[in-house]
């Protein structure tokens, strides 16, 4: 009896599959997109509900800089993306070091925009639904943009290392998904909070 | 006709150390492993909430009974349906997904070894944790208190001024955790089925097993996040002074309902759809005929995954929603029906004509499908919002689900053990054994589940750690509680036949059924490879082919 | 507001039978199978509801018939014989006409179902509060259950009296659900499905019971931990007694004079933060309204008969009766419990 005996014939199967780390990462995003749709509902279920405390309007000040910042980090993550594909290692240091630097400046951003609301707006997440809702909304699209820049850090380091090269492409291909994601929340995130709900 | 594969020799493995043949299986990252280990760590809590349940039925055997306290009572109901669901449901159905989806799609692993181990001890973590409240919670009252706030926690009484102490964040926590864990297999799952399949193995090609399991890995990753969601808000609620869900501040208790239920209906089916694939593989080999309506069954799983995620306000028919939104709700539920009713006929047309064996499997195949239609039934009337204002929240509900759960869901379960048993283990069980045991469950759970509907009707409300003299359920009452007994029975029957012929059963072969898809080509149990070679396949049953070259498969479909 | 049967009309002769047999486990006398059963109908929600089960019970079990019978058949007609020849029976993969017929015919059986079920759900919910209707605000606590009459300016606790409705000229009871902690589901299934009493949310649920007599039920939403011993008891009562229970308990409470140590206690310990007694310095909101305590059959929501010695058991330490409840153990001594109870039994 054979061992394999499944083969019908040699002939060359045309046999290609979608790659692993791109279904997984865009399964990894539906996840994480169930949550923040949760939040986002609780967010415009709760507007105008609240019963005391500032109000969106009151104390909201739209963040445009910070904003540009973060979506521009998409595009220097592509074009970092894009020249390592080429092979080009010191432009992808350089736009990927550029990518962390606009993350960074739109998680300052939003610390900055808390500490106004929490010190001269007093609004924290326990004065109203505004406030809890609010700041479980931002946070948890920040605490994913933390997650995101810890990755691009270390993936940093390597660089510096010199340990990344052109045969991790894919590799940097999956994180930049996850990093683009980032960027759509927040686009959901300003529109639901600082258009509709204001 | 069994075919024999060969196997390359393993090294010697009965010399080593036990210390390291446990640390073998602690830090494994083979699928076939982490399979088992999810099985193992689902019976152990299986046993658990067995006696979680038994000791509600011993207190509930007679009105106005003092076996156990209404504290303890009310966090045995809490830790019993944890447990249940989370515990051991979604943990033995990412077992056999593990174990059996790489070896039938012809892959050698799942596509993220590492993360599926760090799925799995995520997930034991969980559980460890929840029964850690058993000693850690202290709560107002003393030290160590379990969960009491029932397994949907509806606010507010979760919040910190109706649950003081911990336990309740012990729920919150392990539920959590395990849930990360789910979503890392789901990804596993999903990125396995739709990136590892072997050559010729089309998505049309694989077996309802695969098929059936990416919807479940589809499902769990749209329905844990609203979970997850909701406890985070819950634990904001209680810690940070939040108020997602603080009436008093303006907040609703009713959203809390709504985020639980649009994940815990899908739940429910991301449970059922495993057990819908068990079925799907063992009807055909046991009535000897190829499944019938292999696209509809497909289309009709598709279907259930989608409409699964519109109906979840049937669990909210009496909370005063409006009577549009009810309505739309009866509608949802209903249709759902329809896929579902397809998927019985479709296993009832493929025993049409065909040959049917009654090993172990098969009967416990068989009556799923009996007790299946029934447990659809009751759901259709409960659909029924109106009906549903008297029967929700009555034993008649605890009726059904369990006859969902434990009539289909296990029933099949057991059924996916006895099958490959062998394949796991290389042994054959005792077939005598499997019978007492598959005929005292039967026993066992008709006689409690079956007669758990009529104290519903009689206006029984679920949750009640006593009841009053008068009502006219104590009868039934009694008849349920001895039901439990033989049902404990038959689990220690099970039990002990699968342990005892672990070790000394008669070697199984690698094809003892006579079966059709490719996890029967290899060893059993498979060699840590899985094949020596990946195969190409031309049709769904690639072994049938193999065996009937004259009449293969892949002409017909 | 009367039942509609045309649901019923031209059925299959499987529901006479059915709903016979259901009127008979229903009517062999109110309290035997049970006084909460389902199908025992006396209030036009509950009947409308009962009718809705009828059909839908016919249609399940014509299914339920259908399927079995077939899958019996298919286990025993195609079950491997003993001298069977090995050989595989012919392999059928499908068939485009008998899957069509097994998706329309149950669309058609879904379709009915929900015009059935949506014609009983807007008959309820979207029922018309008629002017004489009288109006009832129920509001849940752990573990007990609070009743105002605005319009009649009654409050009392537990015990629910409304009264009897003639069909002809229906007088039914309008009820607002509120709740003062958490979830709490207002069920008597012999006049209507439950409702549940949610914080922060208003629900309405009505009744117009055709018969006099006491209609039991308990909440059927999880509360906490005596959420098994939160009963509900509904007096129906003829017009006359109604008013008359109305009269007396939109009174102040009858105090007499000889319980007056009872009363100096009650009102300087604890009691009169929790409790209210109308005339009198307490009044307390947490707890039940005791001005007409002696009014009640039972008292701690139905889990004892209200007698002197129950109630003296249940000051000393309610955890006696109830487990749990939320009023604490009064540390009274036991001279200082008989004056309470003996100023309590007075409050008729």
């Amino acid at each position: 009896m054979n061992a394999t005996p499944i083969m019908m014939s040699d002939r060359q199967l045309e046999w290609e599959l979608p790659s692993r780390g791109h279904v997984a990462m865009f399964a990894l995003i539906a996840a994480e997109a169930a949550i923040f749709a949760i939040f986002v509902v609780a967010y415009i279920f709760y507007l105008g509900k609240s019963l005391t405390g500032p109000m969106p309007k009151d104390v909201l000040a739209i963040p445009i800089f910070y904003t540009i910042c973060l979506l521009s980090s998409s595009v220097t993550i592509h074009i970092a993306a894009h020249a390592l594909r080429r092979g080009n290692i010191a432009d992808f240091r350089a736009w990927w070091f550029g990518t962390i630097v606009l993350g960074a400046a739109f998680l300052y951003g939003t610390a900055h925009e808390w500490h106004r609301l929490i010190y001269q707006e007093g609004l924290t997440i326990s004065t109203n639904l505004f406030g809890t809702t609010y700041y479980s909304l931002v946070g948890l699209h920040g605490f994913h943009v933390i997650v995101g820049l810890i990755c691009l850090s270390a993936v940093m380091a390597f660089t510096l290392f010199g340990d990344v090269q052109q045969q991790h492409t894919y590799r940097i291909d999956v994180l930049s998904l996850y990093w683009h994601f980032v960027d759509v929340v927040w686009i959901v995130v300003f529109a639901v909070v600082y258009i509709i709900g204001r | 006709m069994a075919i024999d594969s060969i196997v390359l020799p393993r090294p010697q493995e009965a010399f080593r150390p036990l210390v390291d043949r446990l640390h073998g299986w602690v830090t494994t990252v083979d699928h076939k492993r982490l399979g088992i280990l999810y099985i193992l760590f689902a019976l152990f809590f299986l046993v658990i909430g067995g006696i979680e349940a038994t000791i509600m039925r011993i207190q509930l055997i007679r009105p106005q009974n003092d076996f156990v306290s209404p504290e303890v009572f009310n966090r045995m109901f809490t830790m019993h349906g944890t447990t249940m669901i989370f515990f051991v449901a979604m943990p033995v159905m990412f077992g056999f997904a593990n174990y059996l989806v790489p070896l039938m799609i012809g892959a050698r692993d799942m596509a993220f070894p590492r993360l599926n181990a760090f799925s799995f001890w995520l997930s034991a973590l969980g559980g460890i944790l929840l029964y850690f409240s058993l000693v850690g919670a202290n709560g107002l009252y003393g030290a160590g208190n379990a969960p009491d706030v029932g397994w949907f926690a509806y606010a507010p009484l979760t919040a910190q001024t109706f649950s003081r102490g911990h336990s309740t964040d012990f729920w919150t926590l392990a539920v959590l955790v395990s849930g990360f864990g789910s979503i890392g297999t789901a990804i596993n799952i999903l990125t396995t089925i739709l990136c590892l399949r072997c050559p010729g193995m089309k998505l049309g090609k694989m077996p309802l097993f695969a098929w059936l399991n990416l919807v479940m890995a589809a499902l769990v990753l749209i329905a844990i996040g609203p979970l997850t969601a909701a406890q985070i808000m819950l634990t904001l609620d209680r810690y940070l002074g939040a108020h997602f869900f603080d009436t008093r501040a303006g907040g609703s208790a009713v959203i809390w309902m709504h985020f639980f239920w649009i994940f815990g209906h899908p739940e429910v089916y991301i449970l059922v759809i495993p057990a819908f694939a068990f079925v799907s593989e063992i009807i055909p080999v046991f009535s000897r005929k190829a499944m019938f309506g292999y696209p509809i069954m497909v289309a009709a799983t598709v279907a259930i995954g989608f409409l699964s995620t519109a109906v979840w306000a049937h669990h909210m028919f009496t909370v005063g929603l409006s009577s549009n939104a009810n309505t739309f709700f009866v509608l949802s539920t209903m249709a759902i029906g329809v896929p579902t009713g397809i998927k019985i006929f479709n296993w009832l047309a493929t025993m049409w004509g065909g040959k049917i064996h009654f090993q172990t499997p098969m009967l416990f195949c068989i009556a799923f499908l009996f007790q299946f239609l029934i447990a659809g039934l009751t759901g259709i009337m409960l659909s029924a919002a109106p009906f549903d204002w008297q029967l929700g929240n009555s034993y008649f509900v605890v009726a059904h689900f369990h006859y969902v759960i434990v009539g289909g869901i296990l029933f099949a379960l057991f059924g996916a053990f006895y099958y490959w048993f062998p394949k796991m283990t290389g042994r054959m069980y005792s077939e005598t054994l499997g019978k007492l045991h598959f005929w005292l469950f039967v026993l066992g759970f008709h006689l409690t589940f079956d007669f758990m509907h009529i104290p519903g009707l009689l206006g029984m409300p679920r949750r009640i750690y006593t009841y009053e003299l008068g009502r006219g359920w104590d009868t039934w009452n009694l008849i349920v509680t001895i039901g439990a007994f033989f049902q404990a029975l038959s689990i220690l029957t099970f039990i002990g036949n699968l342990l005892w012929h672990t070790f000394k059963g008669k070697a199984a072969g690698s094809d003892p059924w006579d079966a059709w898809t490719l996890e029967w080509t290899t060893s059993s149990p498979p060699p840590a490879y899985n094949f020596a070679a990946i195969p190409t396949v031309r049709s769904r049953r690639p072994l049938w082919d193999l065996k009937h070259p004259d009449d293969p498969d892949w002409k017909y479909e | 507001m009367a039942m509609n049967n045309s649901y019923t009309r031209g059925a299959p002769k499987v529901i006479i039978p059915l709903s016979l047999s259901m009127t008979a486990f229903a009517q062999a006398g109110a309290h035997s199978p049970s006084p909460t059963n389902i199908f025992a109908p006396v209030s036009t929600p509950a009947d409308m509801i009962f009718g809705l089960s009828v059909f839908v019970l016919a249609v399940t079990a014509t299914i339920f018939v259908v399927v079995f019978s077939l899958l019996l058949y298919a286990v025993v007609r195609f079950r491997k014989r003993a001298d069977d020849d090995g050989r595989e029976p012919a392999q059928v993969y499908g068939s485009n006409q008998v899957e069509l017929a097994w998706t329309v015919i149950p669309i058609l059986i879904v379709v009915a179902l929900f015009m059935a079920t949506a014609r009983v759900i807007a008959s309820v919910q979207k029922a018309a509060q008629p002017t004489n209707a009288i109006e009832v605000i129920a509001i849940g606590h752990q573990f007990w259950w609070e009743y105002r009459y605005p319009s009649l300016h009654v409050v009392t606790a537990n015990e629910l009296h409304v009264p009897v409705s003639d069909p002809a000229h229906p007088s039914p009871t309008f009820i607002k659900l509120l709740s003062a902690d958490t979830d709490h589901s207002f069920w008597i299934p012999r006049l209507a499905g439950k409702t549940d009493l949610i914080p922060n949310r208003v629900n309405h649920t009505w009744i117009d019971p055709h018969e006099t007599g006491l209609y039991l039920g308990q909440c059927a939403q999880y509360c906490g931990t005596q959420h098994a011993k939160m009963l509900l008891r509904v007096y129906v009562q003829s017009r006359d007694e109604f008013d008359r229970w109305i009269r007396q308990q939109s009174q102040v409470a009858h105090v007499g004079d000889t319980a007056s140590d009872g009363q100096r206690i009650f009102e300087t310990t604890a009691c009169i933060n929790c409790h209210a007694i109308a005339g009198t310095v307490a009044d307390g909101q947490f707890g039940p309204d005791l001005s007409h305590l002696m009014s009640r059959e039972t008292i701690a929501a139905g889990a004892a008969p209200n007698t002197p010695e129950n109630l003296k058991r249940w000051i000393r330490n309610p955890d006696t009766i109830k487990p749990g409840s939320r009023m604490p153990a009064m540390e009274l001594s036991e001279r200082e419990l008989d004056a309470v109870t003996a100023y309590l039994t007075t409050l008729r």
